[in-house]
């Protein structure tokens, strides 16, 4: 087993972590306060190709797997994870089912666009009456000559707001749902009869735009489908097990910033006449964070180096998202508690980070609905 | 044109360094290391001159062991296009002058207009290569640059140099050699595609023997100093503050700056 980080990935390692330290750090309150990514740091993600890290040369990415692009993301985790979540969607979740799926015309069209960050992606399966149960969306689309014609709602979209394209998923066989009656579409910002709804207002994961999409009577062209009829719901699937890694990557960032500040705090923080750190109770907290982190990692490299040669890791990406998002949480609360009341304060970005974790264990499918894959892959061995 | 950059790889600047139990060198272990920052400036000029002139190749030149090649390939990524290492254990504990020695013969062998270099490396502290380098090649230097333009004819240059409390207007001929101040240009980002593209680039080998010198005029042997002892600053010592009304307190200031600081 080698788990020497090829020298490629860790120049890129190195200049995500100056570019966290240098352009993120001194602006996480502004990204916070404003909830938005300022523009010129959007730029400058832009100029230096990162968001196209994942998609391969041909379409004008750099091609980089899986494991690059999650060590990658636990750098900027370190930072406001806004930024990890905006370029996500943009490096897979946004385009994997068009890749996997789609025609080649469809692919020319768009991925080079996607890998420049000219083109802004999003991904819409989740619904009011469909969050864990994703098989139960409501939107439809109905077949009308050549074209589609698509109503319903969507919510909590990432990118929602400001996406130019999504990858919609609509019943198109009521009677099959997710057995072939839910197929996938990608609608273009603009189409008529389409457009974002409100914007959500969030407890913590400020900067990354959410919103519902709507559509009345959207019309687009059949050729617009991504795969086949029916394919919808395989087309989301596939997604998902690379978004539970390299998402979730972010999380181990945030926790490595959780254990460093502790660190460095209870190094320096005196009370009954000696530096909090010299007390067990501050030492124990020290030593489960840094174990926790360790075990995310090695979870995490591993799953993701096994994805990148192709294998199969629903299982390993369910383990290691359930395992993380739970992890950062604990990290996040022990950070606060080392703190103390300096860690409530909005001065620090402890108490935004306790937020922030907390979406963790809810986006991209529910600790819960991570253990029914767990088990459910473990039961149909033996 | 051709433009050779002197680069140098040192310890990251928030290392903390270690001094080794034989007091000759720092601890090795745990190093993390970087581009010297002023190094990075030349490697930006030089770039910043090529995307201006066009039809120009940036050369990156060190000497350093094997991992030295990590700092040529940092140079690649942010645009620099062909390397040359000057690797062989002869180099081990060159002073300046033997470090200048190497570095000379070596641009030698390349063909150059102009070179470039850090007004110093940030872990010896000498300023003294570039300057050395020059001299060895016996070319025109102008030091600590802050603003430069290569005339139309190519083969000579307006420079500004830094001064205490100003700046210095020369002309030079080229080719010469120029050494950054801090405020020159502010280095870029290496992009992705540029890391991605590193390992398509070349890097020469260079050892003692490549460079037609002896090893008697190279590494510890080749030196004109010896370090003899490396020991830490002491530690800062917590500051005073004189208390007392202000007449008074003055004047017991006065009289520590005089009697204990010796500052008056």
């Amino acid at each position: 087993m080698d788990f020497t980080i090829p020298e490629d990935i860790k120049h890129m390692q190195d200049l995500t972590r100056r570019f966290v330290k240098e352009e993120v750090l001194p602006r996480e309150e502004e990204i916070e306060e404003r909830d938005e990514i300022p523009e010129d740091i959007v730029k400058k993600l832009k100029e230096l190709g990162f968001f196209g890290v994942t998609i391969p040369k041909e379409y004008g990415g750099l091609g980089i797997g899986t494991l690059g692009w999650s060590i990658m993301n636990i750098e900027l985790g370190k930072g406001h994870p806004a930024i990890g979540g905006f370029l996500s969607l943009n490096n897979g979740t946004g385009w994997r089912g068009l890749y996997l799926y789609g025609r080649e015309d469809q692919k020319q069209k768009y991925l080079p666009g996607v890998a420049s960050g000219d083109i802004i992606t999003a991904f819409g399966l989740t619904e009011p009456e469909a969050g864990s149960d994703a098989a139960n969306i409501q939107t439809h689309a109905d077949k009308e000559g050549d074209n589609y014609v698509i109503n319903g709602r969507k919510h909590f979209i990432s990118n929602g707001p400001i996406a130019d394209l999504v990858t919609v998923m609509v019943v198109t066989d009521k009677a099959k749902r997710a057995r072939g009656g839910i197929s996938a579409f990608l609608v273009e910002k603009g189409t008529s009869g389409f457009r974002p709804g409100q914007t959500h207002r969030k407890m913590g994961n400020k900067g990354a735009q959410q919103s519902e999409l709507i559509f009345e009577d959207c019309v687009v062209p059949a050729s617009n489908m991504v795969g086949q009829l029916g394919d919808g719901f395989k087309v989301a699937m596939c997604t998902l097990d690379e978004t539970r890694l390299t998402v979730l990557a972010g999380a181990v960032g945030m926790a490595e910033r959780c254990m460093e500040m502790s660190r460095d705090y209870a190094k320096m923080r005196v009370q009954f006449g000696k530096p909090i750190a010299e007390f067990q109770a501050i030492q124990w907290m020290l030593a489960d964070m840094a174990t926790e982190i360790y075990a995310s990692k090695m979870m995490l490299y591993n799953a993701a180096w096994r994805y990148d040669q192709g294998e199969r890791i629903t299982r390993e990406a369910a383990m290691f998202k359930l395992y993380a998002s739970e992890m950062v949480c604990r990290c996040a609360d022990r950070a606060l508690q080392i703190h103390g009341g300096m860690g409530y304060m909005k001065e620090l970005p402890i108490e935004r980070i306790y937020r922030d974790a907390r979406l963790l264990r809810i986006v991209d499918g529910t600790s819960e609905i991570q253990k029914l894959i767990i088990a459910k892959d473990i039961l149909k061995e033996g | 044109m051709n433009i050779v950059c002197c680069i140098k790889q040192v310890p990251d600047t928030a290392t903390v360094i270690k001094i080794d139990p034989e007091e000759k060198h720092i601890q090795r272990e745990g190093i993390t290391y970087i581009v010297s920052p002023y190094d990075e400036f030349a490697v930006e000029e030089a770039l910043q001159i090529k995307e201006k002139l066009g039809d120009t190749t940036v050369t990156v030149v060190t000497m350093g062991p094997e991992r030295a090649k990590e700092a040529l390939r940092q140079c690649f990524a942010m645009g620099a296009d062909e390397g040359y290492h000057l690797v062989d254990d002869a180099f081990d504990d060159s002073d300046t002058y033997a470090t200048a020695t190497t570095l000379a013969a070596a641009i030698k062998k390349i063909d150059f207009d102009l070179i470039i270099c850090g007004k110093h490396a940030v872990d010896g502290d000498t300023s003294q290569v570039g300057a050395q380098v020059a001299e060895l090649l016996d070319i025109p230097q102008v030091s600590m640059i802050m603003k430069e333009e290569i005339n139309d004819d190519k083969k000579t240059a307006v420079v500004n140099r830094q001064l205490e409390g100003g700046e210095e207007v020369l002309e030079v001929q080229l080719p010469s050699l120029w050494t950054c101040q801090k405020g020159l240009n502010e280095p870029r980002y290496p992009t992705l595609k540029g890391i991605m593209g590193t390992k398509k680039k070349p890097i020469t080998d260079f050892t003692v023997s490549d460079l037609g010198l002896s090893p008697e005029e190279v590494g510890l042997l080749g030196s004109k100093t010896d370090v003899s002892k490396m020991y830490p600053p002491p530690p800062r010592l917590p500051g005073r503050i004189v208390e007392g009304e202000p007449e008074e307190a003055v004047k017991e200031l006065a009289k520590l700056l005089r009697e204990e600081a010796k500052v008056i």
